[in-house]
C-alpha cells in the first residue's frame, strides 16, 4: 500500500430508489492496490454499492471521486470513465452476437482506437491468461458459465483499467465453476489491482482481501481487515450474518 | 392461354412485374434504413428525436398507402414541384418508392423497436461499462441483436411490402396490376384465367419469400 491518494472515495453517497433508501450516508474509501470485499445480506446495498462506482446507477447525493475526478454526469466524459474501471456482472453479459475474441477486442478497438491487430493480440494473451485462448473463435452461448465468467474478467482486463469491480461474479455459476473464477481473481488480487468485490464467497475474503466492508441495510456497518473481521465482528449485524452462513 | 402467348401481352406481363420487383427492392432498402434509423430515434434518450419518430410512426401507419401514394404525386410532384427524374416514369416510379418507404420505415421501426426489447438489459449495461458512447451501445451492441431478433416480421413487411406495391398503379406506373386490369378489359372471355395467373405470380415469389425469411431467422437467431 502506497501513501498516495485513494483511488476510490465515496463520501456521504445515498441513493433512493423511489421510497427505498438503498445507500445511506455511506463513505468509503478504497487505496491503489488494495482489494475491498463488500459483503452483506441480499438486499442491503452492496450490488448498488459497486454499481455506483462507474455510475451504472447515479447517486442521489454525496460525492465519489475515482483517481482524484469527481464521477463526471454524463457523456463522453463519463464513458472515458468508465473504460478505466473494468466491471464484472453476475450474469456475465458478454455480448451475445460477438464471439468471444471479439468480445475483448471490442473495447480497445472501438473506444481506445487500437489496431485491430494489436488488439487481437493483446487479446490473445488475456485469454490464454484466463486459460480459454483455445474458444476464441467461439460464441458466449457455446461456452460454460465459468468460462464466460472468465472471458468476462478478460474483456474488462483489455482496456487496462486503474480498478476492477466485480458486482456477485460468482453467483450465477454452478458450483464446481465457482474455483476456476476466483483463481483468476486472486491471481489479479496478488498481481496489485485495485478491486472492489461484491461476493457471498468467504474463502475468498479470507485470503485475497486487504479489507472486509460488511453492509446492512444501505449502511456500512463494519470496515475491517478480514482475520479482524471474521474473528471479532463488532456488530450485532455481522455476527448474525456470519452465524448463518458459516454454521453449515 | 391464348392470351399470353401474345407477344405484346406476354411483354406487357414482364414488365408489370418487373416494376414490381424494382419498386419492392428499392422500398426495401430505403425503409430499412430509415426504419432502423427511426427506431434508434424512438429509444434514444434525447426527447425530441423520440417525438419526430413517434410522430413519424403515428403519420404513416394510420394513413391509408393509397392516400400516401396519391399525395407524393399530386402533393409533392404537382403542387410543391417536386421531380425526381427527367422521364415520367421514372419520376413516377421514384415517387411511389417515396411513399412506399416513407409507410414501410413505419412498420420496420415497430419491428426493430420491439427487438431491441428482446436484447437483456445487462448487454447495454456491459457495453456502457466498457466505456462505449451512448450511440456506439445502439449500433455494435443493441440494434445488430435487435434486428436478428426481428427477421421473421421482416420477412412478413417485405411481402406485404410487394403486395402494396401494386398501389403505385395509382399514379401511372404501369405494375402489375394496372397490366392485369388492361388485359381483363380487352380479353372478357379470359377474366378467370388471367386473374390466376397474376395471383399465382405473385404466390410464386412470395411463398419462397416467406420461407427464406423463416429460414434466415433461425440462422441468424442470437444463441443466449
Amino acid at each position: 500500500m502506497t501513501t498516495s491518494e485513494p483511488l476510490i472515495v465515496l463520501e456521504s453517497v445515498n441513493k433512493w430508489f423511489g421510497p427505498l433508501h438503498v445507500l445511506d450516508n455511506v463513505s468509503l474509501s478504497v487505496g491503489r492496490g488494495e482489494v475491498v470485499v463488500v459483503i452483506g445480506p441480499s438486499g442491503s446495498g452492496k450490488s448498488t454499492l459497486c454499481r455506483t462506482i462507474n455510475r451504472l446507477e447515479p447517486i442521489t447525493s454525496g460525492s465519489i471521486t475515482f483517481d482524484g475526478q469527481p464521477l463526471p454526469a454524463e457523456g463522453r466524459a463519463l464513458a472515458k470513465l468508465r473504460s478505466e474501471v473494468g466491471m464484472v456482472f453476475q450474469s456475465f453479459n458478454l455480448f451475445a452476437h460477438k464471439t468471444i475474441l471479439e468480445n475483448v477486442t471490442l473495447g480497445p478497438v472501438k473506444v481506445r482506437r487500437e489496431k485491430p491487430a494489436a488488439a487481437r493480440e493483446r487479446g490473445l494473451a488475456l485469454l490464454d491468461r484466463v486459460g480459454i485462448a483455445n474458444q476464441a473463435d467461439k460464441f458466449p452461448a457455446q461456452l460454460s458459465g465459468g468460462q464466460q465468467q472468465r472471458v468476462a474478467i478478460a474483456r474488462a482486463l483489455a482496456m487496462q483499467p486503474k480498478a476492477m469491480l466485480f458486482d456477485e461474479p460468482t453467483s450465477a455459476l454452478d458450483p464446481e465453476m465457482v474455483g476456476e473464477v476466483l483463481d483468476v481473481m486472486t491471481s489479479l488480487a496478488r498481481e496489485g489491482m485495485t478491486m472492489v468485490v461484491v461476493t457471498h464467497e468467504m474463502g475468498f475474503a479470507r485470503h485475497a482481501a486487504n479489507r472486509v466492508v460488511f453492509m446492512a441495510d444501505g449502511q456500512l456497518v463494519e470496515d475491517a481487515p478480514p482475520t479482524e473481521f471474521f474473528a471479532n465482528p463488532r456488530s450485532e449485524r455481522a455476527r448474525d450474518f456470519l452465524s448463518k452462513i458459516l454454521t453449515h | 392461354m391464348h392470351v399470353f402467348t401474345d407477344p405484346k401481352n406476354f411483354d406487357a406481363y414482364l414488365s408489370g412485374f418487373l416494376w414490381i420487383l424494382k419498386l419492392t427492392g428499392a422500398s426495401a432498402g430505403l425503409a430499412l434504413l430509415l426504419g432502423v434509423l427511426l427506431a434508434a430515434m424512438r429509444v434514444s434518450p434525447v426527447p425530441v428525436l423520440r417525438g419526430v419518430g413517434a410522430a413519424w410512426v403515428n403519420i404513416f401507419r394510420n394513413t391509408p398507402l393509397t392516400l400516401i401514394v396519391l399525395f407524393c404525386y399530386f402533393g409533392l410532384y404537382s403542387t410543391l414541384g417536386l421531380n425526381l427524374a427527367d422521364s415520367l416514369d421514372l419520376n413516377n416510379y421514384w415517387l411511389g418508392v417515396v411513399g412506399l418507404s416513407a409507410y414501410t420505415a413505419a412498420f420496420v421501426c415497430e419491428a426493430v423497436r420491439s427487438g431491441v426489447n428482446t436484447v437483456p438489459a445487462g448487454q447495454a449495461e456491459a457495453a456502457r461499462a466498457i466505456g462505449l458512447t451512448f450511440t456506439q451501445t445502439l449500433r455494435i451492441v443493441i440494434l445488430p441483436q435487435a434486428t436478428r431478433s426481428v427477421v421473421a416480421p421482416f420477412g412478413s413487411i417485405l411481402i406485404a411490402l410487394c403486395k402494396n406495391a401494386t398501389i403505385v398503379g395509382t399514379i401511372g406506373v404501369i405494375e402489375a396490376s394496372s397490366v392485369m386490369k388492361d388485359l381483363l378489359n380487352e380479353n372478357g372471355d379470359a377474366v378467370i384465367p388471367i386473374f390466376l395467373v397474376f395471383a399465382g405470380t405473385f404466390a410464386a415469389l412470395l411463398i419462397p419469400t416467406g420461407y427464406l425469411f423463416g429460414w434466415l431467422a433461425n440462422r441468424l437467431a442470437v444463441k443466449r
